[in-house]
């Protein structure tokens, strides 16, 4: 009994003491002063993580859109009102799937190549090795590729709505025959700038964050063994995915009421 | 690869998502910058306002000239107050103009309809319009329709 209890006790410190971690490196290596001698490091963070996941973001938005555009067509048509498949697509796109699946997506490729690479770093002392000669890993390391998360993930996210609505008109308007006219216009007129245009990349920004928070941490606390990294990355990748879709609900639950 | 191409690269990518976020406002929202018009208020009373929202469109032979500004409750007559703005350029609407609710489509959303009468004062900011006609309520046309039946 005592020894269930002990157990608990210890899970809960254990858990305490990683969001510590987590909060301490975050801390240190957002909150200070970015240092803009290492600006060609942030540039080839933002290649890495932002422009190389482009060409994934960019395919799978056409295709959701594709597909949100035929399911969408084959419900609203039953009731006369296909018009509104710009409306309804472009709501979904803008406000959940473009954010969220463009965040499931960065974890997934982005993400976790994070983890692995400064798993390995850490395995193969080049972290401790730069801590050696005077040189803070938190600034060189792990704040480019926060930064580069934080800024990519808003405009991948912004990619694939605009990806997944042409890809939506495409087979609305221009293989199943919805007027083009009303395809737009009821789209203009549903969607809001400042309420769900905003909300998406609000949301967007959140993942960012999260999500490559989650993965710089993985890597830098991994275990410094071959099994240590590949568990990092899978978590990585589970810990995000489950994140982002948890705070997905709480985000949407805020702004639903403003 | 070298930095320089790397560094053109990621501002290409920089790029497309302001030019993404652009085509997001512009074609999408439908968001124009263009300077808000000036508007003129006028209010109606109805009996029953049915699904009128705030921002709902004011029509006057179809064009849109204005939208619902605000909805209260008449705290005496226990009416619906309706506001509308009105665009400024739409200013010669005679004081016998009525406003009716209607329904776009059959299940659509409610808007108000104007239609011009012949006085020759115009109606002015803070004005009200006397001559209204209510939502049509559609269980109480099928309720109507059923007492009739029988």
């Amino acid at each position: 009994m005592l020894a269930r209890l002990r157990q608990f006790g210890r899970a809960g410190l254990e858990i305490l003491s990683t969001l510590g971690r987590a909060g301490l490196i975050w801390w240190q290596a957002i909150f200070r002063r970015p240092q803009f001698r290492h600006w060609p490091l942030y540039v080839r963070q933002l290649y890495q993580l932002g422009v190389l996941s482009v060409l994934i973001v960019v395919l799978s938005g056409f295709s959701i859109g594709a597909v949100l555009a035929l399911q969408g067509y084959n419900q609203l048509v039953r009731y006369g009102s296909e018009s509104a498949l710009g409306l309804g697509v472009a709501l979904v796109l803008v406000q959940e799937i473009g954010p969220v699946v463009a965040a499931l997506l960065f974890t997934g490729r982005a993400g976790s190549a994070v983890t692995a690479e400064i798993g390995l770093m850490k395995a193969t002392e080049q972290l401790s090795s730069m801590e050696m000669i005077g040189v803070d890993p938190l600034q060189r390391i792990v704040a480019p590729r926060l930064w580069a998360g934080f800024i990519s993930m808003p405009i991948l996210a912004a990619m694939f709505s605009v990806v997944g609505i042409w890809g939506a008109s495409l087979v609305g308007v221009d293989w199943l025959g919805v007027y083009e006219g009303a395809f737009w216009s009821t789209m203009q007129e549903g969607v809001d700038l400042r309420t769900d245009v905003l909300k998406g990349v609000v949301k967007s920004v959140i993942f960012g964050l999260v999500v490559t928070w989650i993965a710089v941490y993985q890597g830098y606390d991994a275990l410094p063994t071959s099994e240590g990294i590949s568990a990092a990355t899978t978590r990585t990748v589970v810990y995000g995915s489950v994140s982002v879709l948890v705070l997905d609900f709480f985000l949407t639950l805020v702004m639903f009421q403003l | 690869m070298q930095m320089r191409t790397i560094e053109i690269v990621v501002g290409a990518f920089m790029l497309a998502g302001l030019l993404s976020l652009a085509i997001l406002a512009v074609q999408v929202s439908g968001f124009s910058p263009t300077t808000e018009e000036s508007t003129y208020q006028i209010h109606a009373k109805f009996e029953n306002i049915g699904g009128l929202v705030p921002r709902a469109k004011v029509t006057v032979a179809g064009v849109i000239v204005g939208e619902v500004a605000q909805i209260s409750l008449d705290p005496v007559t226990f009416s619906a107050v309706v506001s509308m703005d009105i665009n400024a350029h739409v200013s010669e609407l005679p004081t016998d103009t009525t406003a009716a609710i209607l329904t776009e489509g059959l299940l659509g959303g409610k808007y108000i309809g104007l239609s011009i009468g012949a006085e020759d004062q115009l109606l002015v900011d803070g004005d009200e319009i006397y001559d209204t006609q209510s939502a049509i309520v559609l269980e109480e046309l099928i309720g109507q329709f059923l007492l009739n039946q029988f």
